[in-house]
């Protein structure tokens, strides 16, 4: 009991102090920018849960869900052959470098004069922009296969696809989630940038029109959509590592144990 | 030449095995380079060729063989240079302010058990927000000034070096931190000698990350909000029909991640030539 007490004045402490705290302000100086917490709340339930959620929201979600999972099957898949491949990966590792290095938005602008700024175009650059990290990653972790694990392999005659199965993807688990963990949020943003030019619709485009309409709760309860959105993707990634990852957690706590 | 002592603590066959492996090493470098280059040739004909048959409208995608002379002729226009002045001073306020922010802060969390505990569910909440989310306030607050780049900048990479500064301090030996209580050193001395060595590789690597995500958001906000600088030409450049320039604008923003990426790279090598990370790297 005493426990729970505890872990809720934890958890809700800071919370509750920021947002009393930005209540107080608010209402002893009101600004126009900065509405107070209960004004935002309002807008929240009634823009947000109407015809909006199946116009902007869910399309939204499921471009970014669409895009991120492509380039996350691309990303193991041809990050598994170049790993696999010293030449291929000398072969691929100027270009790859470039495309890491490039700050995806730019792509953008052409992107809308070769595809136009339909779906297509925005799934493309979510997958473009987040399959980077996937990707490059992907190929350390193969690359860093262990030794020993490989000439067991070899010894045994385990190759082709159950040798990739049964120990690469395996030893370069750990490697590829962390480069899971970088595209996510680089999905988020492409998702909402590509929203914001030359269309009518999705979160992006939403919380740029309540600005330019001066709807400034509105536009403030768009902000916090987004935020609940990129807090629940980053809770989903956190159960689907823990499951993917339990035998290497599992093993590291027994390392730290001992 | 006499044959020196195997190097403290290998065996004569660790010195070979390492031995060896840098002359295979050495031997592949050539070979390495000619295909890299190889790579890059592919890509710029495959290029040329969807540009010169048709695949892709030529007027959207111009190939290379024109978009590349464009590239040297834009590196000849002072605009460009201002341009490129502009985003890197973006990207460096914002990445500077950061770092500041989020090391001091990250210390203090980070070594009070009950603040670490007292602030995670907040940071783990806002940490998640993509920091695009922002840009309507950062309009509205600021307009086309440099702050509204800022804002973004600086909120997206103050969590990927703040996050990683905590780890770096929970990192800390908790044996070190006691010897030097005993010691008496100071607590700020303990900042300084324990906790900092201890939590620099972190730090490094936190910056390593941010510094590439700030220069996406440095980007992101000027060819979304239209703050001066290079993402504001490449919008000029396509709502001009200048098709081959917003090209070469393109290539020259990817050279600039590549010198971002790179120099941070270095940046870490040349801090942490100390540490077993970059020793260990050496010898393989």
């Amino acid at each position: 009991m005493k426990k729970a007490v505890v872990w809720i004045a934890f958890t809700f402490g800071l919370p509750a102090i920021l947002i009393s705290l930005w209540w107080i302000v608010t209402a002893i100086s009101p600004n126009f920018f900065f509405p107070n917490p209960g004004e935002i709340l309002v807008p929240f339930f009634e823009t947000w849960f109407g015809p909006r959620l199946w116009l902007d929201v869910l399309p939204s979600i499921l471009r970014f869900g669409v895009g991120v999972v492509i380039a996350m099957v691309l990303g193991v898949v041809i990050g598994v052959v170049v790993g696999l491949n010293r030449d291929l990966r000398s072969l691929t590792e100027p270009t790859f470098e470039f495309f890491r290095a490039l700050p995806a938005p730019v792509l953008i602008p052409p992107l809308l004069l070769l595809i136009g700024p339909n779906d297509a175009m925005k799934i493309f650059i979510i997958a473009l922009a987040s399959i980077w990290p996937v990707l490059l990653n992907t190929v350390e972790g193969v690359r860093a296969a262990d030794s020993v694990q490989n000439e067991t392999s070899r010894s045994y005659g385990i190759q082709g696809f159950r040798r990739v199965r049964f120990q690469v993807l395996p030893g370069a688990a750990p490697q590829i989630m962390a480069g899971i963990r970088q595209c996510l949020p680089i999905g988020l943003i492409l998702m909402v940038i590509s929203e914001m030019f030359n269309t009518t619709a999705g979160l992006g485009f939403a919380i740029i029109q309540f600005q330019r309409t001066f709807a400034i709760p509105e536009m403030w309860s768009g902000i916090l959509v987004l935020g609940l959105l990129g807090y629940g993707v980053a809770v989903v990634f956190r159960i689907f590592e823990r499951r993917i990852l339990r035998w290497y957690h599992g093993l590291k706590d027994l390392e730290n144990a001992s | 030449m006499t044959t020196a002592p195997p190097a403290d603590g290998h065996t004569v066959t660790t010195t070979v095995a390492i031995a060896r492996a840098r002359t295979r090493q050495r031997s592949y470098r050539p070979r390495r380079a000619i295909l890299g280059a190889t790579g890059i040739l592919i890509v710029l004909l495959a290029w040329e060729g969807v540009s010169r048959s048709g695949i892709a409208d030529a007027r959207y995608l111009p190939p290379p063989t024109e978009v590349i002379p464009r590239l040297f002729q834009v590196l000849t226009i002072g605009d460009f240079w201002i341009a490129v002045g502009q985003t890197l001073g973006a990207w460096a306020l914002g990445l500077g302010i950061a770092l500041v922010l989020a090391t001091v802060l990250g210390v203090v969390i980070g070594l009070s058990p009950f603040l670490r505990r007292f602030t995670n569910s907040t940071v783990e909440f806002l940490r998640p927000v993509p920091s695009v989310a922002l840009i309507p306030l950062a309009v509205l607050l600021f307009g086309l000034r440099i702050e509204a780049s800022l804002l973004l900048i600086v909120y997206a990479a103050f969590w990927q070096i703040f996050i990683q500064v905590l780890y770096g301090v929970a990192d800390v030996d908790t044996v070190a931190m006691a010897t030097g209580r005993s010691y008496g050193f100071s607590k700020w001395q303990r900042i300084r000698d324990i906790v900092f060595p201890t939590a620099l590789p972190y730090l490094m690597t936190g910056l390593r990350l941010a510094a590439a995500v700030a220069l996406i958001l440095a980007i992101t906000a000027q060819l979304i909000i239209g703050t001066p600088g290079l993402g504001a030409e490449i919008l000029k450049a396509q709502n001009g029909g200048q098709y081959s320039t917003m090209y070469a604008l393109l290539l020259a923003t990817g050279f600039l991640g590549i010198l971002i990426n790179t120099g941070a790279r270095v940046l870490e090598r040349a801090t942490l030539s100390w540490h077993q990370s970059v020793r260990g790297e050496a010898v393989q």
